[in-house]
Formats: structure tokens, C-alpha cells, sequence
């Protein structure tokens, strides 16, 4: 160390002024006795000013520091899956063996076991001596059950395939193939490669996304749907069940790669995940959930610097994945803290704040983030996708503050949590008439042809049933009940049978957390088929009164815990059933005079 | 580095010393300083360059003055000795006696700041922890290992039902309870001697460390003190494997000491004149409650915060909620009306209540009471803002049941005796009577079996 060519001048939280007159924008350096590791963000001269991605306690001016020749980057191959990594891909873990309970600082360990052996299948068809681009699939190892990981050449390193190693058992750092590049040097190729995070990877070209992310959850497929490789923010007051959402979403939805990104938010969420989900079944795989979810994890409490990298590292193992032709989906909770961290880094440079202490660029650099989603063509051919959903948590729930504003600019789909139906424990907490999705067209189509023709009529005229019932309970809170006609009382039921029976979903109810698409449409047809029934008699001069007595309605509002995804038949003969408890009723009317309403 | 003395202070300014000249100076490290009195005060120093160190001086700069005070720069972190014979022990912020004994002498001493616990080491908590109340067992089970915090105002009894938590806190069927860590930022006396007399009075006192800053302290000693009594907390819950309850009161104080340091700094404020870092900062504190993997002890958080103006979208409650796990938010309107403890219903929450409660735990039918409780309290609270502008008279008779629900949900659940403790199972019952004030078919949270086990659908008036 005591040739090291950089010397510490400035120690002001987070970040260090180097003298360092080598280091490039970007770059990592080590400083001072612990080598702690951070990355180049500003030049003054012949200082470098560092962002210290641990806690820079101890750290003095005079200590020594050196440039590391590299940016930051991932290590990208087989072992990812299963794993909880932090904001700089250190496998927490690993940690964990090495440094027990708490993360200490200055630990150095590669994110891919070194020991573990992969049973490697090149990919048939191969010419040694054939041209092979960057992102082609040279060959093949299962990672896990479900999840075949294919082996890509680098995207930068295309050439001449010069030699090709035969299906057997290497470790992450055996050399698999030898790629001669167009400049004539001859390269390595591993199981693995690096990526600097900050740096999309590259594609084909981008395609419109089209296919429905079902993530069984009734409220956002059937009313808000999200397409695979497209964008989506959850904002809502602390409490409102943003963490819920994106739990749900990570364990139901039918993603190829689940990445879970815990971005200064509570350890015990992770925690949650890491529990239950080994233990947890994918509804659409038949396997074990964490066979195809991986976690990039810095809490709250661990350092800011690395909470800032940790979204750049999951958005680029997820195009890892994507590249290799999986629709990948990333949450992210909370994007707001991330936003944090970039604040108290502009802070500590003394730059110019915009809005409530935010840096001017931070509109740019979620755009910059935002944009790294998309349904793309890989380079190796097949098509693949990232969708992002970030959980935004805006001060005094907000809307109007700058993160949830910004963002909002750059998504498609808005899941707005409300505090008021929070409180009132309707969950998920999504508010009809605040959130939207630019993509229901799109799934109307996914729908039509795999569920029922009528989905995109059923949804809108029970969106407009709950609109309609909103402006009347505006009417009862002036006047009262007794103001509104038959006709309206019936109204605000369909309403109610709405908000009950199909919004509300308890992610803790084993039947009903989560719902096939068809179950989805079999209880929105219920519902809108009883409200029709209804709203006939009424017309026909029925008092609301007996309407609303019916038991019918109650056994409605629970169908969706009593008849799971396999009991469609049982949940179609209630339906049944329903339509003739109405039939009754109506007959009793129509044999005797009419009512006048 | 030397334990050299100097006298090189070039500024002062709210509780920050400008000291020049004294370079390879460590970020955090502690510092001594000697006023012109003769006195010693504690300090630490919050950035360090070649040309400038700035030290933060817990005791305050107000005496000091750029000639006749003398520092020393420490070359170590801030430390606390550790050891059982902190139990029953009364110190300050940094760890000294203040009750006239002598200080802990312990070969073991910790950084104040320690590590931050790795996610992986973590495991959930889940055990139930009956507080005897009814409102938290019932709607907002707390767990072993939570942060659960009580949002307050002036005035309001948060002391009471702290104490009274503190009280009646056990595990069903384990014998054994809490051991108390009760750190005091900025209380006033009276409210310290209220905790002491407390404790005294239910004969634990031998089983609490106090850590007092009271009203009357300098306020920046109120930034280091949580940091003290959890590094104490953490030693007793993980090394000594105990299970430990630790208070923390009042946060508000707390981040009003950070914002008065940033804005001596020049920090960026972001709103209402509080740094953008106090979420970072808070989540260090509260984040030291949990529980660990292969460990017998455990941290409970009870973090106590008045919110100003009883605005709960105030940056210090706001940001405590999105840390914590969950909040007990107490009522002005209820406490004015008579109830102790006066529990928010609506507003309050328990997370990491689903872990903890159900079959085996507390009852099978726990979380959907609670849930029916919510939801029906929820639309009663609709009905009587109706009621209120249309009177009662024009209400359906639903409506008017709902009304009397609402009513007897306050007076009869959530009131409680300061010393009444009720078992889960009692708690249970009473929310039945209550459901039972409903009819069946309103009740769409239970099961149909819930209802024929439980609802009394004879709908005769409750006998009090
Ligand atoms: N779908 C759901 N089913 C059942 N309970 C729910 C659901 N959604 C939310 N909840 C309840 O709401 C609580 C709070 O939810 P959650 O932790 O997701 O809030 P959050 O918005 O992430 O808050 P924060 O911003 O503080 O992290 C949960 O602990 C749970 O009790
Ligand atoms: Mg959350």
C-alpha cells in the first residue's frame, strides 16, 4: 500500500476527496487501511471525488488509495439463482460465514462460487472456426430445475469460435471456448462475464410488449393490467401495502426470473422471502419458488452509497437473464429510497438542489433506469424481456413530490395505493380512480383469446359501476340514503358486491391469494351478472329491499375464498344458482300487480 | 496518533467546533475537549480534512471559546463498556453513571455504531407477546423482535400505556419477561421519574438499564444516546441470549437534535428543515431490532413519538412509519372522550401481526376478527359521519346497529383499566360480543363457520 499513487485529503460521510490525478469518471478506487471500495463521480483538478459505497467511519486524510482499472461491474453466470446478494453483488451469505451476523467492511468475495462445478453442454451445431456474434449461446447448464442457463458470449466479444470445450463439469473460471475477435486477439471465454452495471446491455431491437404479466392478483391483471417487459410504479403512504403488492407480484407472477430488489427498505422483508419461498410452490412451474428468484438486497440501514448501485445491479442481472430469452421481472422497494441516496450524495457535493433537496438530474437518471425495461430481440435471437415495478414512497403520501411525479412521467401503469382504503382494510389498497394502465388494449387481446371475449366490456362497465356508485355515496354524505331511487340504492350494492367479492384479495388467504385468470373472469362475471338480475327487478318494480336481503349476496362476497382455481364448475353452478334465487324473487312479483318503483 | 492537546479551535458554531490544523484526523472518532472551566466534554468528529476537522460536541459549544479550549483527539471510535452490571444501572448519552455508582468496568467494549445486521443473519419474528390490552393483542399484535412505535401528541397518555406494556408483556406459556432498556431523549423530569417510579413499583427496576437525557440535557447528546442504549440492548439480547424491551422516547426530540446539527452544518434541508439523511438515520436506529439466526435473544423496538400538531404526515412520524413495523397511533378525540388507552383504530397497524398470531399461536380465528373488526369499525365510522348530518332518525336500521358497534367498539374494547389485563382469549370474546351486535350477513370477513361458532344470533342487548 505504500506505493499506492492516491492519498486521502477529505473524509465528509460517504464521500472522499483522492488526490489522484489517474482515476477516469466511473472508475472504482480503494482507499485508505480497510481498502474500502468506491467509484469515481466528479473530478476537481488533480483530486478525484469518490462515493464509498461502506461507511467511511475511521477513515483520515493522509491515508493512501489507488484506482482499481474498472468500473463497477456484475458477474454474470450460472449461481445467481437462490441467492441474496447486496447493492455490489456481495453474496450476503457469504458474508455471513465470513463475518457473521453483521456485514463487516472491506470483505473482498466474488458473487459466484468458485467451488461449485456446472455440467456444461455446448450448443449443438457449432463450427470451431464458424463466425459467433456477441450474446450467441455457445452452450448451456441447468442452474436450477426450472431455469436453463444459457451460456452467452459476452456482447462485445464476437469473432471466430477457435475452440469449444466438450459437454462435462467446469467451475465458473475454467475456459470453456477461445472466441479470435475482429482484432485478431484471441479471448477466453468462461461461464461467466462481467457487465458494468451502469451501462444498458445491448439487444437486436425492441419490439411492443404484448402479453399480459399475470400476476393473479385481481385488482391489477383484470382492472390495471401490466405487460411482460413493461413499467409500473406502486406509490402509496407508508402502510398502504406497497411491499404486499410487489411480494405478491414475486411470488405469483408468471415471470421466467423473478428478481427481488429490496432498496433501503426493512431486512425483515427479505427475510420473509427467504423463508417462505423454498417452501412456496409456482403456480405456473409446478416447482419451488426460489428455483427461479434471486435477491439483491440493501437495507436500510446498510451503507447509501451501495443502495444507489443495487438498482443499476438488479436491472442488469435482469437483462442477463432477458438476454438469455426469459421475461424477467424486477420490483424494486422502494425506488423513492434509492432517490435518497442520490439526494445525499448531491448534498454532500454542495450541488444546487432542485426540488425538496433533489438534484436537478434526478428526472434523468430514473428515465435512464426506467428505460432499461422493454420487450426486446436478444442478440442471440430468441425474445426476452424486463418489466420493472418500483414501489415509490412519496414524504406525507404526496403524489405531487418530485420522485412520485417524475416517475410517474415513465410508467405505464400506475398502482396508486390509498391510505383511506388502507385504513379501512380494503387490500390490495389500489385506488380505482386514481390508478390506470396504458395497456389494456394491448391485453384485451390475450384475454379475447385465452379467457372470454367479453373481458374488456365486463371491465369497463365495472369500473363505471364503481365510478357511478362513488358520485352517489358523494349524494348520501350531503342528504343521506333515503334521497337516492330504487334504482340507485341497487347501484351502490353492485358496487359493494364489486369491491368485496373482486377487489379485495387478502394475500394471506391460502385460497384466494392467488387467482387464475379465469377465476379472475369467472368472479367478475359473477358479480355483474348478479347486479344485472338485480337491476331487471328493480326496473320491473322489486323493492331494493328484498333485493338486498337475498343471501345470495352474501355468499357472493365470499366465492372467491369458498371456490378455489380448480373449483371453476362448483363457482359456475353458483352462479347458476344466484340467477334463479333472482328468478324467484321476480316470479313472486310478476304473478301478483306490479309495484309501482 | 497522539492523545496530544490542542488549542487550534478556529470556530463555533451551534454545537460544531472548526478545529484547523490537525491533519490525519479519523472520521468518527471521539473527542475530549476541555472548556475554560476546567470541565470535560464529549465530542466526535463529523468530517475530516487535511486543512479542517469538524467536531460535534455533545454537550454543547455554548462557554467554550476559541482560546481557552483545549482538545484531544482520541484515534478511537466511540465506545461503550458492556456487561451485566449494567442492569439496573441509571447513565447518560455516552455511558456514565448518573446514579452515583461507579462506572461498568468490562473488558468488552463496543463501537456505538457497530456493523449493520445482515439481512441473511436475520430470522422473522413470530412469537405473540401479550400486552394484556386489548386493542394491540386483538388488532395490532406485536411479536418478539418488532418495531412497533407509539405515535403521540402532548398531552396524550403514551407514558401511561408504555408502562402499562412494559408492565404486562409476556409470552404465553414461557415463564419469564422482558428485560427493560429505556432510553430518554429530551423527556422532562416528571416524565422520567413517572418510568422510574413505575418500574420501582412492579419490582423490576433490577431488570432495566436507564439511559436518560432529559429536557434539560444538551440536546446533541441526544444523537449518540439511542446508539448507546441499543449497543447495550444488542449485547444483553445476543450475547447474554435475554429478551429485551427497549423504549425509546422521544424520537421527536431526537430528529429536532439532527436538524438543529444539519442546518449548524449547512446541510441541503429537504422538508421542513430536515435533512434528506434522516430516514437513513432513523432506519439505523430502528433497524437494530429483530432477531437472529441461531440466537435465544431478541430486540423489541418501542420507539415513542409525539407528532407536532398531531400532524401524522409530519416528516418525523412519516418517516418513522416507513420504517417501523407498523404504529400504535394514538387519539386526541378519544382520549378527550374519556377511553384509555385511546388507540386509533383505522390508522393503526401491526405487520408483522400475521407471523404471530392464528392456530396455536393465539386462536384460529384471530385474523379474521381482527379483520371483520377493521372492516365493520371502517363502514361505522362512514355510517356516523352520516349521522351527523342527517341526523340518526332517517338512518336504516343496519345503519343504526352499525352506530351502536362503533360506539361499544371504543367504550367496551378498546377502553381498559391501567392495570386491567385481559387474556387473548377474553380479548376474543369481547370482540364477538361486539360482532355479534351485527347481523350475519354483514360479517363478510369470517367464515360461515366462524359465525356459527362465535356469533351470538339471538342479537339480545350485550349485558355490560
Ligand atoms: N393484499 C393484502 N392482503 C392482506 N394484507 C395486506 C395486503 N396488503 C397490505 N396488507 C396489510 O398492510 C400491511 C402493510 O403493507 P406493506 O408493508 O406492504 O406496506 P407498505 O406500503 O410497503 O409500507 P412502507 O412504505 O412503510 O414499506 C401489511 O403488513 C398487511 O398487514
Ligand atoms: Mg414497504
Amino acid at each position: 500500500m505504500s506505493a499506492a499513487p492516491g492519498r486521502i485529503v477529505e473524509v465528509n460521510g460517504p464521500i472522499v476527496t483522492v488526490h489522484l490525478p489517474q482515476a477516469a469518471l466511473g472508475e472504482q478506487v480503494w482507499v485508505g487501511n480497510l481498502a474500502l471500495v468506491g467509484e469515481v463521480i466528479g473530478r476537481d483538478g488533480e483530486r478525484a471525488i469518490v462515493q464509498i459505497y461502506e461507511s467511511t467511519e475511521s477513515l483520515a486524510p493522509g491515508q493512501s488509495a489507488a484506482p482499481l482499472g474498472h468500473p463497477l461491474a456484475a458477474e454474470l453466470g450460472p449461481g445467481l439463482l437462490g441467492n441474496i446478494f447486496d447493492g455490489l453483488q456481495r453474496p450476503l451469505t457469504e458474508i455471513m460465514a465470513q463475518s457473521g451476523d453483521r456485514v463487516a467492511r472491506g470483505l473482498a468475495i466474488a458473487p459466484l462460487d468458485r467451488g461449485r462445478r456446472w455440467n456444461f453442454t455446448p450448443t449443438p451445431g457449432l463450427q470451431l472456426g464458424g463466425a459467433i456474434a456477441g450474446g450467441a449461446v455457445i452452450g448451456t447448464v441447468a442452474e436450477t430445475e426450472t431455469v436453463m442457463h444459457r451460456i452467452l458470449v459476452p456482447p462485445d466479444t464476437g469473432g471466430e469460435l477457435v475452440e469449444l470445450a466438450p459437454a462435462g463439469d467446469y467451475d465458473v473460471e475454467q475456459v470453456i471456448a477461445q472466441v479470435r475477435g475482429h482484432d485478431g486477439i484471441t479471448r477466453p471465454l468462461r461461464l461467466y462475464h462481467r457487465w458494468p452495471v451502469r451501462r444498458a446491455r445491448p439487444c437486436a431491437g425492441r419490439d411492443r410488449a404484448a402479453v399480459p404479466l399475470v400476476t393473479g392478483q385481481r385488482v391489477l391483471d383484470t382492472f390495471f393490467p401490466l405487460l411482460k417487459g413493461g413499467r409500473a410504479a406502486v406509490p402509496g403512504p407508508f402502510g398502504a401495502g406497497k411491499t404486499m403488492v410487489q411480494q405478491q407480484i414475486a411470488r405469483w407472477a408468471d415471470a421466467g426470473i423473478m428478481i427481488y430488489l429490496g432498496c433501503g427498505e426493512r431486512g425483515n422483508e427479505l427475510v420473509e422471502i427467504l423463508e417462505t419461498f423454498p417452501r412456496l410452490t409456482d403456480p405456473h412451474t409446478g416447482r419451488s419458488l426460489m428455483d427461479r428468484t434471486l435477491l439483491v438486497a440493501n437495507t436500510s440501514n446498510m451503507p447509501v452509497v451501495a443502495r444507489e448501485a443495487s438498482i443499476y445491479m438488479g436491472v442488469t442481472l435482469a437483462e442477463y437473464y432477458r438476454d438469455q430469452g426469459y421475461d424477467v421481472v424486477v420490483v424494486a422497494d422502494s425506488i423513492s429510497r434509492w432517490a435518497e441516496a442520490l439526494r445525499e450524495v448531491a448534498g454532500r457535493l454542495e450541488q444546487i438542489p432542485a426540488e425538496e433537496g433533489h438534484p436537478a438530474y434526478l428526472a434523468s437518471r430514473l428515465s435512464a433506469f426506467y428505460e432499461r425495461a422493454g420487450q426486446v430481440r436478444t442478440l442471440c435471437g430468441l425474445p426476452g424481456s424486463v418489466s420493472l415495478i418500483g414501489a415509490v414512497s412519496p414524504p406525507g403520501g404526496d403524489f405531487s413530490e418530485p420522485v412520485t411525479s417524475h416517475t410517474k412521467d415513465m410508467v405505464q401503469v400506475f398502482w396508486a395505493l390509498s391510505k383511506e382504503l388502507a385504513d379501512a382494510r380494503h387490500y390490495p389498497a389500489v385506488d380505482w380512480t386514481e390508478s390506470y394502465s396504458g395497456y389494456v388494449e394491448a391485453a384485451a387481446g390475450w384475454w379475447a383469446d385465452r379467457v372470454d371475449s367479453r373481458w374488456n366490456t365486463q371491465r369497463a362497465e365495472a369500473l363505471s359501476l364503481l365510478q357511478k356508485s362513488d358520485e352517489l355515496a358523494r349524494i348520501v354524505n350531503l342528504v343521506g340514503p333515503e334521497a337516492l331511487s330504487a334504482a340507485q340504492r341497487w347501484v351502490l350494492e353492485g358496487a359493494a358486491l364489486i369491491k368485496e367479492g373482486l377487489l379485495q384479495q387478502s394475500a394471506l388467504d391460502e385460497v384466494d391469494s392467488f387467482c387464475s385468470p379465469q377465476r379472475q373472469f369467472a368472479l367478475l362475471d359473477l358479480m355483474l351478472g348478479i347486479y344485472r338480475h338485480g337491476q331487471e327487478l328493480v326496473d320491473a318494480g322489486v323493492p331494493v329491499q328484498r333485493l338486498l336481503q337475498l343471501p345470495v349476496l352474501t355468499r357472493a362476497k365470499r366465492a372467491k375464498t369458498a371456490y378455489s382455481n380448480s373449483q371453476l364448475e362448483a363457482l359456475g353452478a353458483f352462479a347458476t344458482e344466484a340467477g334463479e334465487a333472482f328468478r324467484l324473487l321476480g316470479q313472486e312479483y310478476s304473478g301478483s300487480e306490479r309495484v309501482a318503483p | 496518533m497522539s492523545a496530544k492537546e490542542y488549542r487550534l479551535t478556529s470556530a463555533l458554531r451551534g454545537g460544531l467546533m472548526f478545529v484547523r490544523g490537525v491533519p490525519g484526523i479519523g472520521l468518527g472518532d471521539r473527542v475530549s475537549v476541555r472548556d475554560p472551566a476546567g470541565h470535560r466534554r464529549d465530542g466526535q468528529v463529523i468530517r475530516t480534512s487535511e486543512e479542517m476537522v469538524l467536531v460535534q460536541v455533545f454537550e454543547g459549544t455554548d462557554g467554550l471559546d476559541l482560546e481557552q479550549t483545549w482538545i484531544r483527539f482520541l484515534d478511537q471510535p466511540f465506545e461503550v463498556a458492556l456487561s451485566r452490571e449494567m442492569l439496573g444501572r441509571v447513565f447518560n448519552a455516552v455511558g456514565e453513571p448518573l446514579d452515583d455508582r461507579p462506572p461498568v468496568v468490562s473488558t468488552l467494549r463496543r463501537n456505538v455504531n457497530g456493523n449493520p445486521m445482515n439481512p441473511a443473519a436475520r430470522t422473522r419474528p413470530r412469537e405473540f407477546i401479550q400486552t394484556g390490552i386489548s386493542a394491540i393483542d386483538g388488532l395490532y399484535s406485536l411479536v418478539r423482535g418488532q418495531k412497533l412505535p407509539i405515535f403521540s401528541g402532548p398531552g396524550l397518555p403514551h407514558n401511561r400505556l408504555a408502562a402499562q406494556i412494559v408492565r404486562q408483556a409476556r409470552i404465553i406459556g414461557a415463564p419469564g419477561t422482558f428485560v427493560v432498556v429505556f432510553a430518554a431523549m429530551g423527556l422532562s423530569y416528571a416524565d422520567a421519574s413517572f418510568f422510574q417510579d413505575d418500574f420501582e413499583r412492579d419490582g423490576v427496576l433490577g431488570n432495566v438499564v436507564m439511559y436518560l437525557n432529559l429536557a434539560s440535557d444538551p440536546a446533541i447528546e441526544r444523537l449518540i444516546l439511542p446508539r448507546t442504549a441499543l449497543t447495550a440492548a444488542e449485547y444483553l439480547a445476543y450475547d447474554l441470549g435475554m429478551h429485551v424491551m427497549v423504549i425509546l422516547t422521544d424520537v421527536t426530540s431526537y430528529a429536532e437534535a439532527l436538524r438543529e446539527v444539519a442546518m449548524a452544518r449547512g446541510d441541503v434541508p429537504a422538508r421542513k428543515g430536515y435533512p434528506g439523511y434522516l430516514y437513513s438515520d432513523l432506519a439505523e436506529i430502528f433497524e437494530r431490532a429483530g432477531r437472529i439466526r441461531g440466537r435465544a435473544g431478541s430486540i423489541t423496538l418501542m420507539p415513542v413519538l409525539s407528532m407536532p400538531s398531531d400532524d401524522i404526515t409530519h416528516p418525523i412520524p412519516d418517516l418513522t412509519g416507513y420504517i417501523t413495523e407498523g404504529q400504535i397511533v394514538l387519539s386526541r378525540e378519544l382520549y378527550n372522550q374519556g377511553i384509555y388507552p385511546p388507540v386509533d383504530i383505522l390508522p393503526s397497524l401491526s405487520r408483522l401481526m400475521k407471523d404471530g398470531i392464528g392456530a396455536g399461536l393465539t386462536r384460529e380465528d384471530h385474523s379474521r376478527v381482527a379483520s371483520q373488526l377493521y372492516a365493520s369499525y371502517a363502514r361505522a365510522v362512514e355510517v356516523r359521519n352520516l349521522a351527523s348530518i342527517i341526523g340518526t332518525d332517517d338512518l336504516p336500521d343496519t345503519d343504526r346497529r352499525y352506530l351502536d358497534f362503533a360506539g361499544s367498539m371504543e367504550t367496551r374494547f378498546v377502553t381498559q383499566g391501567e392495570n386491567e389485563e385481559r387474556s387473548i382469549e377474553d380479548t376474543l370474546e369481547v370482540a364477538w360480543q361486539l360482532l355479534s351486535l351485527l347481523p350475519p350477513e354483514e360479517l363478510t370477513r369470517v367464515r360461515e363457520s366462524d359465525l356459527a361458532a362465535h356469533h351470538v344470533r339471538t342479537q339480545t342487548v350485550l349485558s355490560p
